[in-house]
């Protein structure tokens, strides 16, 4: 029988990356805040990939660290193998990549949950959810208890109505075999969401004790790890490395011969799958001249004999995997362990949201990670957290965080969200962002932290420290600055050799620095008074000389488009009452509802003259 | 309302009047027309009190382009409450474009449609009851400046714009993926490669921005249709006005089964003038998308010839050509003054006004041709501005493209990493883009995804 069990200010449903993220950081903030999850042995599971970051991934993962959230620190904790990606093609596209151990990290987030005041972590599942008169949001267990909120959080993942497809064998499922949260989708549906199918997959996974290792290429980690929390402590140390194999010839004639038993070839899947995360048999049929796929066979964690097959994500039966994984070098004996699948799953048109991850239409409901339309651990747990704050904040009457897409990775995922929608799960990408020279990893501090610590997720003590960076910086720039390298023999030597002209007269420190060919490293020998700086230090003064005259003209952009982001349009205007919008454009901010002129600069169908239509408007409503 | 920017634009309506008025207006009005202006007296416009008129001349670099008048008005004593110059000059399509172009060259950007009136509205210049009025005035010509820049998409630039971002796209897919995806075997960018596309790109961009100057490619005017049914000499008439054989004439119906386009000179009346498929019901399937084309180019024109054949009797045709000009700006010519009279053209001139009547093929009527479209060109408020400043939107665009293409070669020689060359690239990319009115992160992203295997 139903029983009233307990009201809370928030509720977030699901305890994946983007639940966790919101749970705390709505706890945090001093809401009492309860976190659902159908299965507690899973929190902050992985399903797919045992590895955080990545291309613009670890961007995200950085910018949720210097904003106050957790996937950084848990990364850092759980590391089995760190690299970062991308070393020597620009600072803007270093990408910090982690391997995790899985287990454990979902342990460790399971428990920074249980300790975190303000928050409740309960097994359930989700069956119902509801608005009742006076706006409190209702959900209901399947043991039949009652919970309130003020706010709720969707972030469903794939469990939403899922559906696992292996060949043509098919079965409602949750990811990794757990239970889907069918009543909850049917729910949501009488809502009326605008929810819609999408798909993904994950690979097999199979026993490292039968894998032949000597036909495999090695890739160990840096030996220079990066950490990716600005607030880390630990020691973190390579533990495992990753294998790399390719598929051949054989294994294509097996995909090949085997297509038509693929529920995605056959048709029986509708959902829309993601483009930057293929099936093998995708790849094969759409690149059919590629005579093989680069596989790569990570560690999911030190206690476990399992390995993840990057490369190797597939729909076919269960047979045929078999048959193709065995065709690869090293695999040749491998016994697999789970069976890739693919799945799919409801979640909601991301033009229904809000830049603060709040439902247009229906007030004090969120949505975040997937269940938007996005894809990935760090999406998602970027959601997470500006959700969570955002629920916080609409409780404690204050206003949105609503980061700009000039000033972060995060800001630019939800604005493409929330501004352009998505046809196929959405996957950050650097190329997504036009400010990327500004967006970069290494100053995620310096451009979010100030926000985190204004939010009061970020604590006293660690702004003081990030302060202290700041002006270790300044000092450091004003000292290269003035510093001035006489002419020698050795200087024009090694400048002679790095192919850049030798000097005639006194030049300055940072003038050297500017050119490309030149590093603080190699100009160690004539910089005798360099003060004993961290690491980072030298690397913020460097990017800042360096690359000067294009973060100026970045930041001319960023300082044009601000002027549109601070014309805030107000939630209740009505598109349609005002004079002069185009039919088109009224139909578009009607429905996406931007939350200032720059967002609706950004919105397909809006013209610049409708853009001035709409500054003329808000003149005139605030001369009123 | 603090926009920074400095805006221009000719401020009177393009044709063959007397006296031509570039409006500039911003903070930076006057001294961005000292770069270009001299006055007799020596005098400096940003040492001039508002409400003043200086005589002097205006200068290419070194070569005098015209004299010209320039009032001075300073804010908040001004149209649109801030810094305005007002350049007076000689009239006429050259001349004005010219000076607009220096003005463009040198700082100020071109305003968008009623972008003067909005200003003047944010800065309180108006009062509340006519902010209505400023939203329509600003939707009608946006609208009519999209109009006219589609139009000029439609030709061969936008073939030439898209070919060549094409080129950029590829690279700049690379590029993505190459960066993107480190771990999947994208082929690593060859920096000559690199170089050349980058070059090839600025090359060809030039080379169509230098066109554009000597008026090749979008030379402002009149869009004007010939229109008709088969076979009453719309390309005889094309030819007389071209002066040449531009269009293929025979007796057989439906020979132009395309719109055939040229620009020609009347009487100092700059037009831009299409000869298209006679109108009819048609079964042949080339001849019907010409006929649709034709369609079109009526709707859009701004001037629209209507071509009528004396020498047989109105046709069901006829009359719906009527109909569809009904209320433009129309010409109705009745050609084959040569022939037997047999047509009623009373039934043309009761709805579109008095007919012309010629014979294409002689040449007869030509200069009473050319009278009635200069009178109506020049004495109708005809707004050719809005033309104009798709013409200034385009060009800028493509520059802003050739500046970017500048950058990523100056970064490639300087050895920079490939992060700030992409940002360059993508940079130019959207400058193009800006045209078809496409987003350049989405249009890189998804020729990722097309060109590469990429992805777990």
């Amino acid at each position: 029988m139903e029983y009233f069990a307990k009201k809370y200010q928030v509720i977030v449903i699901g305890a994946g990356h983007a639940g966790i993220e919101a749970g705390l950081a709505s706890a945090r903030l001093g809401c009492e805040t309860c976190v659902f999850t159908i299965n507690l042995d899973w929190v902050g599971n992985m399903a797919c990939n045992p590895s955080i970051g990545g291309t613009s991934k670890g961007h995200l993962v950085r910018e949720i660290d210097a904003l106050g959230g957790e996937m950084g620190k848990a990364a850092d904790a759980n590391t089995l193998q760190s690299r970062i990606l991308n070393l020597g093609k620009g600072p803007a596209v270093h990408s910090l990549r982690a391997q995790i151990d899985r287990r454990l990290y979902s342990d460790y987030m399971k428990h920074v949950l249980e300790l975190q005041d303000n928050l409740d972590l309960r097994q359930a599942e989700i069956t119902d959810l509801s608005q009742l008169e006076d706006g409190t949001w209702q959900v209901k267990t399947h043991l039949e208890a009652v919970y309130t909120a003020d706010c709720v959080i969707l972030a469903t993942g794939t469990f939403l109505a899922g559906k696992v497809y292996v060949g043509d064998v098919s079965y409602e499922s949750g990811p990794d075999g757990m239970f889907p949260a069918n009543k909850l989708g049917v729910a949501l549906k009488n809502l009326g969401l605008p929810t819609r199918r999408f798909k993904t997959g994950t690979p097999s996974r199979v026993n490292r004790k039968t894998v032949d290792f000597s036909k495999l290429e090695i890739q160990e980690g840096d030996k220079h790890i990066v950490p990716f929390s600005f607030d880390n402590n630990l020691e973190i140390q390579n533990k495992l490395p990753c294998y790399i194999t390719y598929t051949n010839l054989e294994t294509k004639d097996i995909i090949l011969k085997n297509l038509h038993r693929s529920p995605l070839y056959g048709g029986k899947i509708d959902g829309k799958g993601p483009r930057y995360c293929p099936s093998i048999e995708d790849k094969i049929v759409r690149f059919a001249e590629k005579e093989r796929h680069q596989i790569f066979i990570e560690p999911c964690g030190e206690n476990t004999e399992e390995m993840y097959l990057q490369g190797l994500s597939s729909s076919l039966p269960e047979d045929v995997q078999l048959k193709f994984i065995r065709s690869i070098p090293g695999l040749e004996n491998a016994e697999t362990m789970r069976t890739a699948y693919a799945i799919e799953y409801d979640c909601v048109d991301p033009l229904a949201l809000k830049a603060s991850l709040e439902f247009n239409d229906y007030s004090g409901l969120f949505g975040a990670g997937q269940f938007n339309g996005s894809s990935g651990y760090e999406e998602a747990a970027a959601q997470g957290l500006v959700a969570g704050v955002n629920a916080a904040h609409k409780i404690l009457g204050k206003e949105p965080l609503i980061l700009e897409r000039s000033g972060s990775y995060i800001g630019t995922l939800i604005d493409d969200l929330v501004t352009k929608g998505c046809s196929d799960p959405y996957r950050m990408m650097t190329s997504r962002s036009e400010y990327r020279l500004l967006l970069r990893q290494d100053n995620a501090d310096r451009r979010l932290t100030p926000i985190g610590y204004e939010i009061g997720l970020i604590s006293e003590e660690r702004y003081q420290k990030y302060l202290k960076k700041l002006e270790l910086i300044d000092i450091e720039k004003k000292r290269v600055q003035n510093l001035v390298i006489s002419p020698s023999d050795e200087i024009n030597e090694l400048l002679v050799s790095r192919e850049t002209s030798p000097l005639n007269t006194g030049v300055r420190f940072a003038e050297l620095l500017k050119r490309p060919q030149l590093n603080y490293e190699l100009l160690t020998p004539f910089d005798t008074e360099r003060p004993p700086l961290p690491y980072e230090i030298f690397e913020q003064v460097e990017i800042d000389i360096k690359y000067e005259g294009y973060i100026k003209r970045q930041q001319a952009q960023v300082d044009e488009m601000h002027r549109l982001e601070v014309k805030i349009l107000p939630e209740d205007t009505d598109y349609n009452t005002i004079h002069g919008l185009r039919l088109e454009a009224r139909e578009k901010l009607s429905k996406i509802r931007p939350h200032n002129i720059g967002q609706a600069s950004r919105i397909s169908g809006v013209s610049p003259s409708d853009i001035s239509v709409l500054l003329i408007y808000l003149e005139k409503e605030c001369r009123k | 309302m603090t926009d920074k920017t400095t805006i221009a634009a000719i401020s009177t309506p393009m044709g063959t009047g007397g006296v031509g008025i570039i409006r500039i207006s911003g903070e930076k009005a006057m001294e961005i027309t000292d770069k270009i202006f001299r006055a007799f007296s020596g005098k400096a416009l940003a040492d001039s009190e508002g409400y003043k008129a200086h005589y002097g001349r205006i200068f290419d670099g070194e070569t005098a382009v015209d004299e010209a008048i320039c009032l001075v008005f300073r804010a908040p004593h001004s149209y649109t409450g801030e810094n305005v110059v007002e350049i007076n000059c000689h009239g006429g399509v050259f001349l004005t474009k010219k000076i607009l172009r220096l003005v463009l060259a040198n700082g100020a950007s071109p305003a968008a449609p009623g972008e003067f009136t909005k200003r003047a509205f944010l800065n309180g210049k108006m009062d509340l009851s006519k902010a209505e009025g400023v939203m329509s005035l600003i939707s009608a010509q946006g609208e009519q400046g999209a109009n006219a820049a589609y139009n000029l998409l439609e030709g061969s630039l936008s073939r030439k714009i898209e070919e060549i971002n094409s080129s950029l796209l590829s690279v700049a897919a690379h590029l993505a993926a190459w960066v993107d995806y480190p771990d999947d075997e994208i082929e690593e960018i060859d920096e000559n490669n690199l170089r050349n596309t980058v070059q090839a790109a600025l090359d060809k961009i030039n080379l169509l921005l230098s066109r554009f100057d000597s008026g090749m490619a979008v030379t402002t005017g009149v869009d004007a249709a010939i229109v008709g049914k088969p076979n009453v000499g719309k390309s005889t008439l094309m030819n007389l006005l071209t002066g040449y054989d531009r269009s293929i004439v025979t007796a057989v119906e439906g020979t132009t089964r395309d719109v055939v386009e040229e620009t020609v000179n009347l009487d100092g009346c700059i037009l831009r003038l299409s000869d298209t498929a006679g109108m009819r019901e048609t079964g042949d399937i080339v001849e019907k998308i010409g006929v649709d084309r034709s369609r079109k180019k009526l709707e859009r024109a701004a001037v629209i010839f209507a071509v009528f054949d004396l020498s047989r009797e109105l046709s069901a045709e006829d009359l719906e050509l009527i109909e569809m000009c009904k209320g433009r700006t129309v010409i109705p010519i009745i050609n084959k003054t040569d022939l037997d009279r047999k047509a009623d053209i009373s039934v043309i001139e009761n709805t579109l006004g008095k007919c012309v009547a010629i014979s294409a093929k002689d040449g007869d009527g030509y200069g009473e041709l050319c009278e009635k479209v200069t009178t109506l060109i020049g004495t109708k408020d005809f707004d050719t501005s809005a033309a104009m400043l798709a013409n200034e939107r385009q060009r800028l665009c493509c520059e802003n493209a050739v500046a970017s293409l500048n950058e990523a070669l100056e970064a490639i020689d300087f050895g920079l990493t490939l992060d700030a060359i992409g940002v360059c690239i993508d940079g130019a990319i959207a400058a193009l883009l800006e045209l078809t009115g496409q987003k350049a992160s989405e249009a890189v992203v998804d020729e990722v995804f097309r060109q590469f295997c990429v992805g777990k």
